[in-house]
């Protein structure tokens, strides 16, 4: 009997999967042919969803991306032996969109069933745990921090000095939130990792839990992800059957739980201590720090609040050891990280690839240009709040410090490209627009400056000469500066990051004329 | 007296005991840990602009006004929520922070209406203020922009119009009503410029929770949440303190006047029964100072069934010290005597007593407390040695568990009871005896760890029963007996208090409260660390 594998992922599922299910089901029992369809994550490339793989002699192969009239075909190409098709993608493994990554956190997800904890454990999966389970809270924290493993929320900081802090912490309780609110537009890592391989993100919060001190998990799901709930309450329940979740896990004398917690369906709530204050079923508003979560965090109790892939990322590290981890990645960007791609480009989908390839290598050699066939224009890295990226900025090495210094930021690795056509000032209006609609409203520079902003583009936009135009470029310097500095968290902060950079590319392409807008912290 | 604002320090004061130094604008100034920037600064006479820190509040960090820049440190952060540390070295007037200052305010005005000569809050407005401090000279942005400026007016409560076309969302009166008052009515609504403030969940004051206690009037920074009284006779000029005349809380106001008529009265931050709250009573009740049917002239009259006649004072004195001295003459030195209230001041009661003392020359002094209270003052007398309270009202910000009998603070004592949730959000414990489910079983934020809801008549039964459970289970204080009570009545009186008939289980039945519901509440008060003690009428006015 031939095992499929059809992934039960929000993309896929998107796509009709469900109804290609019943299409082969169909043609199976019609042609009287014995099949199980097995339910894996999606591997990431979006381009070849619905991708259907069979397992044959102990091989992945792939067909894709399949719709549901093209099962009949497929079956009379014999698909099942490995029958020759336009949609045959040959061994998943050869493919070079998934040859040229290096898969550490997301090694299983597409690989596996996704809610087998038997096939987790055959590809390495609670390997971590184990190592945890025989370590000291110091000892785990030690090789976090050796590992180099830093946020992947977008933040960047370095999660073994978190855990350090709240390990540290003397406190009753203490808690790990999984930040899986994820909300920058462009970034789907959050989603693939938990759909297709939650027990991996399981896995990472209980070791956070014991490296810590932490009897309680917290898991912040941003609302728009339905199924990906579904699939998390289904792990969280074969997990604690098995037990790996609950009073002591594994016959150890650690225990630790995992709640899974609907977010408010705001961006905002993203933002760590807005989505604490939503997690303790308040109106989802920044806190102001000091204190730190890791020292007053859920309940005002020491917590860590990490991004889902940063945790997903702990059981690879425990496993295998800092040392293998550390050595992907370069400079202060040790390890991987997920970009996902997407916008104009003709192959979108997330890409695990250690820290170090150029923005114009990975768009290259994954995406295979714009969609439109255009030039590229512009890159948006780093989600809505991320700088456009154009010209000799794409050969900026994708880590951290290289993002940092070119005025921009990594975030949550999502890329977005555009081609050479985007109307460079509508982005920048629709980055003001974005900070206006998602800011909480606490604080003023956000508040109204993001209001402001739309409008002194719009005036830019309209100005009917020089000197009036001029005029609001410097009113929207200005803001931009009070924006900057003023704002109580990054919403605020980072708005005039894209509009800063998104202006400027406007500018050189409108004007060519740099006197009208001042010197920026742009390269 | 002028006009004078109680001083801002910002931030709420910090209790620690160990203290910090640091430089401010080149200035050294010593505080408490745990103080903010700005409150250090304010302590030195150094006003950083801000707009939603207001010192009866926690920080909140919102306007963005009060940024400030510190060596060694990036950015500009905010000196509301940014505590001090030991040598720090702070600027609070920089041109960066100036120019920032300024882009904040711009933004803030071009969503004001520019009304301030005929705003009722015109010389009391601290948005004005701000302005005037950055040098606000233009708003660069126009006012053409997406403005609140017609959002229309809540005029629903009697006492307070809210006015959103003036409101900048600091949340200081969201922030009153949850920290000072404790009653949860209002909130923001929406995000982001939409963000608003809303009386329940979009209801008219007058229809949500609200109390009217005023606090958010008084937190308010602009016009937005204004008196109505001030609306009408403008911003009063000169004010008078004065302790308030209804319940036996005595919070202090201030009584801001214009000439001799009263505009608002404002509770006075350094009264130590209500530091700076009020409630609806007090705040906003006071319509019976001007009113027509107040007698404000002695009046006199031979016989009942004769009419009052109005005489002067010197005649009204004359006679009544010339009648008191007849009847002395006549019936002895003790045919005479007062009874003074419990609604009036210490100050009042003393000088009536005062009077009786030295002027009737007897010790027939008496006050309505002592018949109200006379069971619970009789007890207090014979085992503490004074007929009074032995805790101030400060104190329940100490109290880890509290034992409330007969008393229904909040609807008896607000801002007592306000006082009291507040200390319950913190943690603290509280056991509700009474036969009615009070707010304090059971309301917003807070939640009794027990209700016995006695049968009426009860109380004896149960103290005593509460007592049994103490010395049966030997959760005696054995250390203060042995230090305080006298050995042999303390012995009698557990000889009594351990008999059958104070068991709870014998109890039960009478208090129609389970016994074992005794024993949990009897235990948690027995082993808090600082147990407190909290009864009303309830236990006392019974014969």
């Amino acid at each position: 009997m031939t095992k499929i594998y059809l992934p039960r992922e929000t993309t896929t599922l998107s796509l009709g999967v469900e109804e290609l299910i019943s299409a082969i089901e169909h043609e199976a029992a019609a042609r009287g042919i014995a099949i199980q369809i097995l339910r894996n994550g999606s591997r990431g490339a979006a381009w070849l969803e619905p991708l259907l793989e069979i397992d044959f002699n102990g091989k992945r192969l792939g067909y894709g991306p399949v719709t549901a009239s093209q099962i009949q075909s497929l079956f009379e190409a014999d698909f099942l032996n490995a029958g020759e098709h336009e949609l045959k993608l040959g061994e998943i493994s050869d493919i070079p969109w998934f040859k040229q990554q290096q898969r550490l956190t997301f090694s299983r997800c597409g690989e596996i069933e996704s809610l087998s904890i038997d096939e987790y454990k055959k590809h390495g999966g609670f390997r971590g745990l184990s190592a945890a389970l025989k370590s000291s809270s110091k000892d785990i924290i030690n090789i976090i921090l050796d590992s180099g493993l830093r946020g992947r929320g977008g933040a960047a900081f370095p999660a073994g000095i978190k855990w350090q802090t709240v390990a540290d912490a003397d406190a009753d309780s203490k808690y790990i939130v999984c930040n899986a609110d994820e909300g920058d537009s462009g970034t789907f890592s959050d989603r693939l990792l938990m759909e297709g391989d939650s027990y991996c993100l399981i896995e990472g919060m209980i070791i956070a839990g014991i490296a810590v001190g932490a009897e309680h998990g917290f898991i912040y799901l941003r609302s728009e992800y339905p199924l990906t709930k579904i699939i998390l309450e289904e792990a969280l329940i074969k997990a604690r059957a098995a037990g790996y979740l609950g009073n002591t896990i594994q016959d150890s004398i650690h225990n630790f739980d995992i709640h899974l917690h609907i977010g408010a369906g705001a961006y905002i709530c993203g933002e760590e201590t807005s989505l604490l204050e939503s997690l303790e079923g308040k109106r989802g508003q920044i806190r102001f720090k000091p204190p730190l979560p890791a020292l007053k965090g859920l309940h005002g109790k020491p917590t860590v609040v990490n991004n889902v892939i940063t945790l997903a990322s702990v059981p690879v590290i425990l496993a295998k050891g800092a040392e293998y981890y550390a050595n992907f990645g370069r400079g202060k960007s040790l390890g991987t990280m997920p970009f996902q791609l997407s916008g104009n480009v003709k192959h979108g989908g997330l890409v695990e690839i250690s820290f170090g390839l150029t923005l114009r290598e990975v768009i290259e050699n994954f995406a295979g240009g714009t969609y439109t066939g255009k030039a590229i224009g512009a890159v948006q890295v780093g989600g809505p709040l991320g700088a456009y990226f154009s010209g000799k900025q794409l050969d900026t090495p994708l880590d951290y410090e290289s993002f940092s210094a070119a005025g921009g930021m990594l975030g949550h690795g999502g890329i977005v490209v555009f081609d050479d056509g985007v109307d460079y000032l509508e982005q920048a209006r629709f980055a003001m627009e974005f900070c206006s609609v998602e800011s909480c409203g606490k604080c003023t520079p956000c508040r109204i400056g993001s209001v402001r902003g739309v409008e002194v583009i719009t005036r830019i936009r309209t100005a009917e000469n020089q000197s009036e135009r001029s005029e609001q470029y410097d009113l929207l310097e200005d803001l931009c500066e009070t924006m900057e500095d003023a704002s109580l968290c990054a919403m605020g902060g980072l708005t005039p990051m894209p509009v800063r950079s998104a202006v400027k590319l406007h500018q050189l392409l409108t004007e060519r004329t740099d006197e009208t807008m001042r010197p920026t912290n742009e390269s | 007296m002028s006009l004078e604002k109680d001083l801002d320090y910002g931030t709420p004061e910090s209790l620690c005991q160990e203290l910090i130094s640091l430089e401010i604008d080149g200035h050294q100034v010593v505080v408490p840990e745990g103080t903010s920037i700005m409150r250090a600064a304010k302590q030195l006479g150094t006003s950083i602009p801000k707009l939603c820190a207001t010192d009866s509040l926690e920080a909140f960090g919102s306007c963005r006004l009060c940024l400030v820049e510190i060596e060694g440190r990036r950015g500009t952060p905010a000196s509301c929520t940014t505590p001090v540390e030991a040598g720090m070295i702070v600027h609070t007037q920089t041109q960066k922070l100036a120019k920032l200052r300024k882009g904040v305010m711009e933004l803030y005005i071009s969503d004001h209406p520019l009304d301030c000569l005929t705003c009722s809050a015109n010389g009391d407005c601290e948005l004005q203020d701000m302005a005037g401090t950055v040098g606000l000279r233009d708003v660069r942005y126009g006012y053409q922009g997406d403005n609140h400026l017609n959002a229309t007016r809540d005029n629903s409560n009697p006492y307070f119009s809210f006015d959103p076309s003036k409101c900048i969302v600091c949340s200081r009166c969201v922030r009153a009503c949850d920290e000072v008052q404790g009653t949860f009515a209002l909130t923001i609504s929406k995000r982001g410029f939409e963000s608003h403030v809303s009386a329940g969940i979009e209801d008219s004051f007058l229809d949500s929770e609200c109390v009217s206690c005023g606090a958010c009037v008084q937190a308010c920074p602009t016009a937005t949440l204004m008196e109505k009284t001030v609306i009408e006779h403008g911003v009063p000029e000169h004010s008078i303190e004065t302790t308030c005349a209804y319940c036996g809380v005595g919070c202090t106001f201030n009584a801001e006047m214009k000439g001799d008529q009263v505009v608002r009265m404002v509770p006075a931050k350094s009264g130590k029964a209500n530091e700076g709250h009020a409630c609806v009573k007090g705040r906003f009740a006071w319509g019976y100072a001007s009113h027509k049917e107040r007698i404000l002239k002695p009046m006199l009259r031979s016989s009942i069934d004769d009419p009052w006649r109005e005489v002067s004072w010197e005649e009204a004195i004359q006679f009544t010290a010339k009648k008191f001295r007849e009847l002395q003459q006549e019936y002895g030195r003790k045919a005479i005597g007062g009874i003074s209230s419990s609604r009036a001041t210490n100050e009042e009661v003393f000088v009536v007593q005062k009077l009786v003392r030295a002027a009737f020359e007897n010790n027939n002094i008496d006050t309505c407390a002592r018949v109200c209270h006379s069971p619970t003052g009789f007890g207090l007398n014979k085992t503490l040695g004074t007929s009074a309270g032995t805790q101030d009202f400060i104190s329940v910000e100490s109290a880890d568990v509290i034992l409330l009998i007969g008393a229904n603070p909040t609807d008896a004592h607000p801002v007592f009871a306000s006082r009291m949730k507040k200390r319950l959000r913190e943690g603290a414990q509280i056991i509700v005896v009474d036969p009615r489910r009070i707010d304090l079983v059971e309301s917003p934020h807070i939640k009794a760890a027990a209700h016995l809801a006695i049968l009426p008549g009860t109380n004896v039964a149960l103290i005593n029963a509460f007592a049994h459970i103490i010395v049966e289970e030997d959760l005696v204080d054995w250390d203060y007996v042995n230090h305080r009570c006298d050995k042999d009545l303390f012995e009698n009186w557990l000889a009594f208090i351990k008999r059958e008939q104070n068991s709870p289980s014998y109890v039960a039945k009478v208090l129609g409260v389970e016994a074992e519901t005794l024993r949990k509440a009897a235990r948690l008060y027995a082993r808090a660390e600082r147990a407190a003690i909290y009864y009303g009428l309830g236990v006392t006015a019974h014969s």
